[in-house]
């Protein structure tokens, strides 16, 4: 008897439930009567940069619309932090944007720093700014690395990822982890900088000026690199406001907004630093912009290291109402010791109101709303995140062109799918 | 050309729209407008083309459900607030200007047409808290599969936990569930 023949896996067009109907007004008429072709670009590809996917109209190889589809790594964060104290949530917003979550845990705590009127020691935010503008290196270099990859340039996407280490190791002595480390809290940071920490820090800024001169040997005046950026998804600056385009993208347009001069938090007005601008809003000029940023971030680091040994207080607030007694107070005093229960069982209140902050992250302007309830959870937490805003802005760079340029566009934009979808 | 010195935006709002404004709120630094929602889009149009005002960025718009266990949204102007964040890059000042909408019909007028970037954060709100912005040009979930029944952030929506099944709910559950497809 013969064995019945392997089953042919057969592929059933009539089944398929889509509608082009559903695109109408969204794509050209042309694509209605198959002049144009659809494709759909993610959200396993590659150089989509996580699982953003992209249905493209195509006309030969140019871009006549392109439609994001964003929500694939939606995790419902912002409704989980309805459900939980505010000094637990702190733990939840690094996971939203995972190449700065230094960035994250600033805007929430700053946000219910503002909602409780909690002060943060001087200490403490210059230890706050030397994180953010250390998570500030590290995500630019993950940029950069990936963008060049993403143009064939896969040497910079090693060396950029060997200095990313060294900071990573920085934030492992920080906060025992690498990357989620949740070391901001409300009040000021988890713990005092550990005595291998600025030697770490003195060492990486010494060497990483070189490193960023060899990054630029690589680039800047690389021929091929420049045929491929410059010129290439250009976004004016009136557009880019109206878009809502904020960070390092805005700036490449020309405009000069970066939150740390506009609205200075955390001691940023006591820092000399420039604010690098491009001209004309392109692939390079984004590049470029954030290059300069680096160095920048450098600059602030240095004077950061010697605003150290003057700067007064703790590396976190003594306001006991809010922020719990050390281990050693607790041996000693009752009022620690119920200070420590009620703030690890219950946590503290905040007044049913709302308020809104935002600070300027690696992408761009990264906004917390907070409504508290009068208990001790928020009511409702909403994240204003550069990334949803720059997917949104993607089709205003990319239409009229070739896909090899959309490719360098979402590497320019600097997107991360976990800061867009939360 | 001169820039024109900086106008407070409350008196001016409440100038030109004196019947659209019901509530003034000032809480840590924070101005709160808040304003009729079917005047909204002429308020946001005045706030971004004025002399002295010129809110010419949208930051953020976000919802936020008042409901709770007791049903005590009752002394606010409905269920549901949508803030509208803008931002002014000339005087280096940020503004709110909120509405509330009733539970039955939270409806509110687009602004997409004044701030392109209002189209995603309209979509998010829709999705998120079921608010529906009139005149939108695509209002379609954005983050959570089309299918989803319900919307995840009003605060009558369960966070994560599955419902205990008896005969008596188990309609109401199912209804949640639509089970897989043959």
């Amino acid at each position: 008897m013969v064995a019945d023949a392997p089953k042919q896996f057969e592929l059933d067009m009539t089944q398929w439930q889509g509608s082009l109907d559903e695109l109408r007004g969204l794509v050209s008429e042309r694509a209605m009567t198959g002049e144009t072709m659809l494709l759909n670009m993610g959200p396993h590809h590659p150089s989509t940069h996580g699982v953003l996917r992209l249905l493209l109209e195509l006309d030969g190889e140019e871009i006549v619309s392109c439609l994001p589809d964003v929500g694939y790594l939606h995790t419902g964060i912002e409704k989980n932090i309805e459900s939980k104290s505010y000094e637990k949530a702190v733990t939840l917003t690094d996971r939203m944007d995972y190449l700065s979550p230094m960035s994250n845990n600033m805007v929430f705590c700053m946000a219910i720093e503002k909602l409780v009127e909690l002060d943060v020691p001087e200490r403490a935010q210059v230890i706050r700014v030397i994180c953010l503008e250390l998570s500030r290196i590290a995500s630019h270099l993950v940029w950069l690395g990936t963008h060049a990859i993403d143009m064939g340039a896969m040497s910079v996407f090693l060396y950029a990822f060997r200095e990313r280490e060294l900071i990573l190791d920085m934030f492992e002595m920080l906060s025992g982890q690498r990357m989620m480390g949740s070391y901001f809290r409300p009040g000021g940071v988890w713990r005092d900088l550990r005595p291998e920490f600025l030697p770490a820090l003195n060492q990486f800024l010494e060497i990483m000026p070189g490193r960023l001169d060899d990054y630029e040997r690589l680039l800047t005046g690389n021929p091929i690199w420049v045929d491929r950026t410059q010129g290439v998804g250009i976004i004016e600056p009136d557009v880019a406001l109206a878009w809502g385009v904020s960070g390092a993208s805005l700036r490449a347009s020309g405009v000069n907004w970066d939150i740390r001069k506009a609205m200075p938090y955390s001691g940023y007005e006591t820092y000399q630093f420039d604010v690098p601008l491009g001209e004309h809003g392109d692939v390079f000029d984004r590049y470029m912009v954030r290059i300069q940023e680096i160095r920048q971030s450098m600059r602030i680091l240095h004077q950061a290291i010697k605003k150290l040994d003057t700067a007064q207080g703790g590396f976190r607030s003594d306001n006991r109402k809010f922020v719990p007694p050390p281990r050693t107070e607790l041996g000693q005093s009752m009022e620690a010791v119920i200070h420590h229960f009620k703030l690890w069982t219950e946590g503290f209140a905040a007044p049913d109101k709302e308020v809104y902050v935002s600070i300027e992250s690696p992408r761009g302007e990264i906004g917390c709303y907070l409504h508290g309830t009068g208990g001790n959870k928020p009511r409702r937490v909403h994240f204003k995140t550069p990334s949803f805003m720059h997917i949104q802005a993607i089709p205003v760079m990319a239409e009229g062109h070739m896909i090899a340029d959309l490719v360098a566009i979402i590497g320019s934009v600097d997107i991360v799918l976990g800061d867009c979808d939360r | 050309m001169s820039i024109a010195p900086a106008t407070d935006p409350v008196e001016a709002v409440k100038a030109k729209f004196s019947l659209a404004v019901k509530e003034v709120d000032y809480f840590r630094d924070e101005t709160t407008i808040i304003v009729d929602p079917a005047q909204l889009p002429a308020v946001v149009r005045f706030l971004r083309d004025t002399h002295g005002l010129i809110y010419n960025y949208l930051s953020d718009i976000s919802a936020v459900d008042y409901w709770d266990e007791e049903g005590s949204y009752e002394d606010r102007l409905g269920r549901f607030g949508v803030s509208y964040h803008i931002y002014s890059m000339l005087y280096n000042r940020r503004l709110r200007v909120k509405v509330f909408l009733p539970e039955e019909n939270p409806t509110v007028p687009t602004i997409t047409d004044i701030f392109p970037a209002a189209n995603w954060l309209e979509r998010e709100a829709f999705d998120m808290m079921g608010i529906i912005f009139s005149g939108h040009p695509n209002m379609k979930r954005i983050l959570m599969p089309t299918d989803w029944d319900g919307h995840p952030h009003r605060r009558d929506y369960p966070l994560g936990y599955e419902t205990i099944q008896f005969s008596f709910n188990i309609e109401e559950i199912l209804k949640h569930k639509p089970f897989a497809k043959e």
